[in-house]
């Protein structure tokens, strides 16, 4: 993985400084709130419900055993001993004092880590596949391209007061498992018909109050032109977003209102005018960052183990994946135990985490979009000793995308912008549909829960959506149908009015019943849903409602 | 009836402005607020930034929260209902 150089080193260490001075002015009365709020948001610090939240960037999901230990001391030392893996593949603590946070960021700082551009109106922390330099079906691993990305925006200043957030995320797979068409830029590598690996760049995709997917504006981008097109795009947008108004402020509403042409062409323009200047990545460099990104050596062919311990077994059905590398795998980390709190982890698991990574998968982790971890390379070899490892962690829930592997947002139980909780939903419908074996029946099921029409825990790109809303002081719950993440993405749609929160695990359980009786075969959840359309399930939904 | 919350300027924690101009964690030493008392209360408590940030009014109802937010200030005043890593870890 990357390596920090001096001036990584003292970019970090001067922001922190920075912020030190920051917070002792506020603690003196020297500055305001509305003075702070700004300084401490571009520094990934919230103030919500009960606390500070602190954010914490994870560049493209990926961390190492040393950085996941620090992440746990953390936990232990300034928080309540757990953390929050959230679906930008970043990690939240709930409860940290002001007045410690510059001490956090220094550790942070000593494993190359750090909290900028969490919040605020720039380019945030880039996501990518979680699997990326390790699947089976990639085309090219992506995370060099998001490191790129990483150091070109960081404290960019033409783009750090852009009219809104802004979101990039990079997939070099088949299947994508970045989003990229729900992102405000989504990079899809590809290659052209020369045999050459470049670029489709998709823009202005989103969730929160207006959904959209993006638009295809370059089918084939050359690596080299990476940097210079996406200041273009990004110039487009800072000139012409709507800073007044904060509901029309990001891109996918500038697209829609250019028309993805028009703006295609703008950037164009702006793009011909810089292409051949200082932003052309040069041969070397690129070279130069991929290194960091090395496949693990040659291992044993080791097949995957046969096994007659069952929960061994389901276990690698469920959460084991192909991996590029022959003898190798994959192995998703499940932070939905039937009943919990979707991406919570203790400082203990966090720890057992690192160390199983250590041993057994060459220092590597990644933080997932569902909230889930992953130990990206592992040997074949060694899977039941991880496993074991998990089990005596209290990590080895064998659900990985079924259907109580379920995404939700903290909501309001900590977010102070949520209208109605999303967690306590979670874990009913969670232990619902495992009491009725529900969960394995069904198969693969996206369940993703949302507070607020901010929708960070991504419900419009769910087969099974749940958005939670406020009606004078009681909380309700819509259900979406039809929505979807990854190649086939795809908005959901509003099945009805809003449930009682306790009527929602029995509808959600209805629904999949179902789903069980008249899929066709061993017809996904979405195909069937797809085939039949959702009045067929509207009936189920609404039983006793 | 009214009180004053916040958040500690300090860590962040939910606080409530007393009868005598303090603040505290506990609802139950918050002061009581007639209507007509309630926006000059809040006023003060305003100035008050550099030990309580963003003070607001809420209702109370038997000493509770109560009107229309009465869910989002109970949690605040009890913590988060979602049990388990809370728990588990703090155990």
């Amino acid at each position: 993985m990357y390596k920090y150089d001096s001036y990584d080193h003292a970019m970090v260490a001067d922001r922190i400084a920075e912020f030190r001075d920051q917070v002792t002015r506020r603690l003196d009365g020297r500055l305001t709130e509305d003075q702070f709020k700004p300084l401490r948001l571009m520094n990934g610090v919230y103030l919500q419900l009960h606390a500070y939240m602190l954010r914490v960037a994870i560049p493209y999901g990926t961390l190492n055993s040393t950085q996941m230990r620090t992440l746990a001391r953390i936990a232990r030392d300034y928080d309540k001993g757990y953390g929050h893996f959230t679906t930008r593949q970043n990690l939240q603590y709930n409860w940290p004092a002001l007045v410690d946070i510059p001490d956090i960021l220094d550790r942070l700082a000593a494993v190359e880590m750090h909290a900028i551009q969490t919040s605020g109106n720039c380019i945030r922390n880039v996501t990518a596949d979680p699997f990326a330099g390790a699947a089976a079906d990639e085309l090219e691993d992506g995370r060099p391209w998001a490191e790129i990305i990483r150091q070109w925006s960081s404290f960019h200043p033409e783009f750090t007061f852009l009219p809104r957030k802004f979101k990039i995320a990079v997939n070099g797979a088949t299947a994508d498992r970045a989003g990229i068409r729900v992102h405000d830029i989504g990079l899809q590598i590809v290659r052209n018909e020369a045999g050459q690996t470049g670029f489709e760049v998709w823009v202005g995709g989103g969730q929160g109050r207006t959904p959209r997917l993006g638009h295809l504006i370059k089918p084939f981008l050359a690596p080299e032109d990476l940097l210079s097109y996406l200041t273009a795009c990004l110039r487009v947008y800072n000139q012409h977003g709507r800073r007044d108004n904060l509901y029309k402020a990001r891109i996918k509403i500038l697209v829609e209102a250019l028309g993805p042409e028009e703006y295609g062409r703008q950037v164009d323009d702006e793009w011909r005018v810089i292409r051949a200047g200082e932003l052309k990545l040069p041969d070397a460099e690129i070279a130069r960052i991929r290194r960091f990104f090395d496949l693990p050596k040659q291992v044993e062919p080791t097949p995957i183990p046969v096994t007659e311990n069952r929960a061994f077994a389901r276990w690698l059905d469920r959460n084991r994946r192909d991996h590029a590398v022959d003898g190798l795998s994959s192995l998703v980390i499940s932070l939905k135990p039937i009943g919990g709190t979707p991406g919570d982890i203790t400082d203990r698991q966090m720890t057992a985490v690192a160390d199983l990574a250590e041993r057994y998968g060459f220092d590597e982790i990644r933080a997932t979009p569902d909230q889930n971890l992953i130990l990206p390379h592992v040997r074949n070899g060694d899977l039941e000793a991880v496993w074991s490892g998990l089990v005596d962690a209290g990590l080895a829930t064998a659900n990985a995308g079924l259907a109580t592997d379920i995404v939700a947002c903290p909501g309001l139980d900590y977010c102070n912008l949520a209208n109605a909780r999303s967690i306590p939903i979670a874990q009913a419908i969670s232990t619902l549909l495992e009491a009725e074996g529900l969960s394995e029946k069904a198969g693969d099921v996206t369940i993703k829960i949302d507070g607020c029409i901010n929708a960070c825990g991504h419900h419009h790109v769910a087969h099974i959506g749940v958005l939670g809303v406020d009606k004078r002081g009681e909380e309700f719950y819509q259900v979406t149908l039809g929505g979807a993440f990854g190649t086939d993405a795809a908005i959901g749609s509003i099945i009805g009015k809003g449930l009682a929160g306790e009527d929602v695990p029995a509808a959600i359980a209805r629904l999949l019943h179902t789903y069980l009786e008249i899929r066709a075969d061993e017809e996904r959840f979405i195909d069937t849903l797809r085939r039949v359309g959702s009045d067929a399930f509207k009936e189920a939904i609404y039983a006793d409602a | 009836m009214k009180t004053v919350t916040a958040n500690r300027l300090t860590d962040g924690r939910v606080i409530y402005r007393t009868a005598t101009g303090e603040w505290t964690t506990e609802l139950a030493e918050a002061a009581r607020l007639d209507t007509d008392q309630a926006d000059a209360v809040l006023e003060l408590a305003s100035g008050e930034s550099h030990i309580a940030v963003g003070a607001y009014l809420i209702e109370l109802a038997r000493d509770l929260p109560g009107g229309q937010k009465w869910r989002r200030e109970g949690i605040r005043l009890t913590g988060p209902t979602t049990g388990s890593t809370h728990a588990h870890a703090t155990a």
